[in-house]
Formats: C-alpha cells, structure tokens, sequence
C-alpha cells in the first residue's frame, strides 16, 4: 500500500518535471528489445496482410475511390512530415490517420502508415525497421480501430459531420501515442515501481505535448474533409 | 470559404501559441530526448540495431523532410485541383 503511494506521488512528481523534454515521435531504431520488436512485428504482418487484400479491392473498384485513397495516403504522408511545436516546449507530429479512417474504416491504415513509416525508417532514420512493426501496431492498428469506434458512436448519437471527423482524427492522434507509451512502459518497466509507473511516466510526456497537436490535426482533417464534400467528391448518404 | 479561414487560422495559432508561453522548452523532441528517458529507466540497455541510413546533416534531414511534405501535399493539391477543375467545367457547359 506504500510502495503504492510512493509510485503514485513519483508519477505525478515526473509529470511535473518531465515535460520539458519529450520525444513524442515513433520509437527509435533498435529502442525496443528484440523480444518485444519481433513480438509486435508478429502482430503488425496480418493487418498488413488484411490491408493490402482491402487495397486490392478498392483498386478494382471504381477510379473515384482510387482517388480517394491516394488522397488519404498523401493526407498521412503530409502530417507525419509536419514536426509542429507544442505548448511543452518540444515538437511532435501528428499521424494524419483520421482521414483513411473515416472514408474507408480501419483495414486499409496498416497499408498507407507503413508506407509513411517505412519512408521516415529508411531515409530520415526516424522510427526503424526494427520498430517498425511496434509503430505500426500503435499507428496503424490500434489508433485506427480507436478512431473507427469513435467515428461510428459519433455518427450513431448524431453530433454534427464536422463534429464526428473532429473527435476521430483527434482521438486517433492521441491513442496512438498512448499505446506508444504502453509500448515503450512494457519493454522499459520502471526498476523500482514496475511497468504502470514506466507507462505513466511515458503517457506524461507523449500526452501533454501530443494534445495541441491532436487538436491541430482534428482541424485539418476537418478541413480536407470539407474540401472534398464541396467537391462532391463524398456524399453525405455515401458516409 | 470562411470556416476553411477560420479552421486555418485555428491550426496556425496552435502552433505559434507555444512561443508565447514561457516554459523554457528548446522545442527539441527529438530522438535524443527519447534516449535519455529510456536510458534513466534502463541504464543497462544498448540499441541492438542502428540504423541503414541517416541523413548526413540536420540540413539534409529537414530537406528529406521537406521531400516527404512536398510529395503528398503535391497529391493532394492535384486530386483538389483537379475535381475543382471538373466542376467548373460541368458549369460552363450547362
């Protein structure tokens, strides 16, 4: 019961320190054990797999969801080059996922984030090849099936359109740096207070800096989102 | 054509706000940042792969990045472009 207090009150200590440094990028190159690396490798490949048999099904389909998707790997490709200051005093990007999300549910993320991942590993030694799979599953799966509910509950309790894109891309933004927290907590467990400390501790620094962001690209995602209706290229009865 | 303004001039403030907050921040977030965190936790713990290929320079780096920006805004901008493009042209010939 202590240790628990001792644990808790050093948290919220860090969380006031801490953020004056954050990292909130893709896990380094190397920075996950090998163990947990191969581990969410393993996890990462039969999404990837699902996400390319769905991206061969929108191929065939009609040219206009062609369009579509390329403009939602480009949205990704665009945001996760985009290093913006946060108000923690340190820079972070966001991942852009929300827009794939919302036109085409959450299968076909895997594809285009890996694609954008696998550009940032091997030309800008940001993220890695070894923890690619580990960013993948926090990029690509698991903030796309966060988005995905939220899209869907959104819509169900009938808040505005604008409002629904919003919160998904916003949501996504941020749940794909809390699993990057959990990641990094899980293979880094505190030495004293254990893995929910170390995970904490992460959840401090990605959070606090990843909020404004995931706020600037719920805006952003509005704003394409807009564009293309005005172009009738989505119709409100299509989504 | 206004909330477009509005949503625009929302995400610009965003990101210049931070400046006019005095936190002592160096805007850093870099990789090297995320090493000492980790190493605070595991002091013992050494990088097992390093990586193919990394940007010679800072200059280098932020060109790649710029290259990464350029490229899909590109897409973006064209497939916009373009549908405004058709649009028009279905106005004119009606």
């Amino acid at each position: 019961m202590k240790t628990n207090h001792i644990a808790g009150l050093s948290t919220i200590l860090m969380l006031a320190m801490v953020p004056q440094t954050a990292f909130a990028m893709h896990i380094m190159e190397g920075f996950l054990p090998p163990v947990w690396a191969l581990t969410w490798w393993l996890l990462f490949i039969p999404f990837l797999i699902l996400g390319v048999r769905q991206l061969k099904q929108i191929v065939s389909q009609n040219s206009h969801q062609k369009v579509l998707l390329a403009l939602c790997g480009a949205f990704i490709f665009v945001l996760s080059a985009l290093k913006l200051p946060s108000v923690t005093g340190s820079c972070s990007h966001p991942t852009g996922v929300g827009l794939a999300i919302i036109l085409f549910g959450f299968l076909i993320v895997p594809v285009l984030g890996g694609i954008a991942l696998l550009f940032q590993a091997l030309l800008l030694a940001h993220g890695g090849i070894t923890t690619l799979g580990a960013n993948g599953m926090s990029m690509a799966v698991i903030a796309p099936v966060v988005g995905y509910l939220v899209w869907i509950t959104t819509n169900k309790i009938g808040l505005r359109k604008d409002i629904c894109v919003f919160l998904c891309a916003m949501l996504a933004d941020l749940a794909t740096y809390i699993a990057t927290a959990f990641q990094l907590g899980a293979a880094f467990p505190d030495p004293q207070f254990g893995m929910w400390a170390a995970v904490s501790k992460f959840m401090g620094i990605f959070c606090l800096t990843q909020i404004p962001i995931a706020i600037a690209e719920g805006l952003l995602t509005v704003l394409v989102y807009d564009q293309l209706t005005k172009r009738q290229l989505l119709t409100i009865s299509e989504h | 054509m206004k909330k477009t303004v509005l949503l625009l001039s929302l995400v610009i403030a965003l990101a210049v706000l931070p400046f006019f907050i005095n936190h002592g921040g160096d805007y850093g977030g870099s990789d090297g940042a995320a090493e000492a965190v980790i190493q605070q936790l595991a002091p013992d713990y050494q990088p097992w792969f390093t990586p193919f290929f990394e940007p010679a320079s800072s200059e280098i780096e932020s060109l790649l990045f710029t290259l990464q920006g350029s490229i899909g805004s590109a897409v973006i901008f064209y497939i916009l472009g373009y549908y405004r493009g058709k649009r028009a042209g279905h106005a004119n010939h009606r």
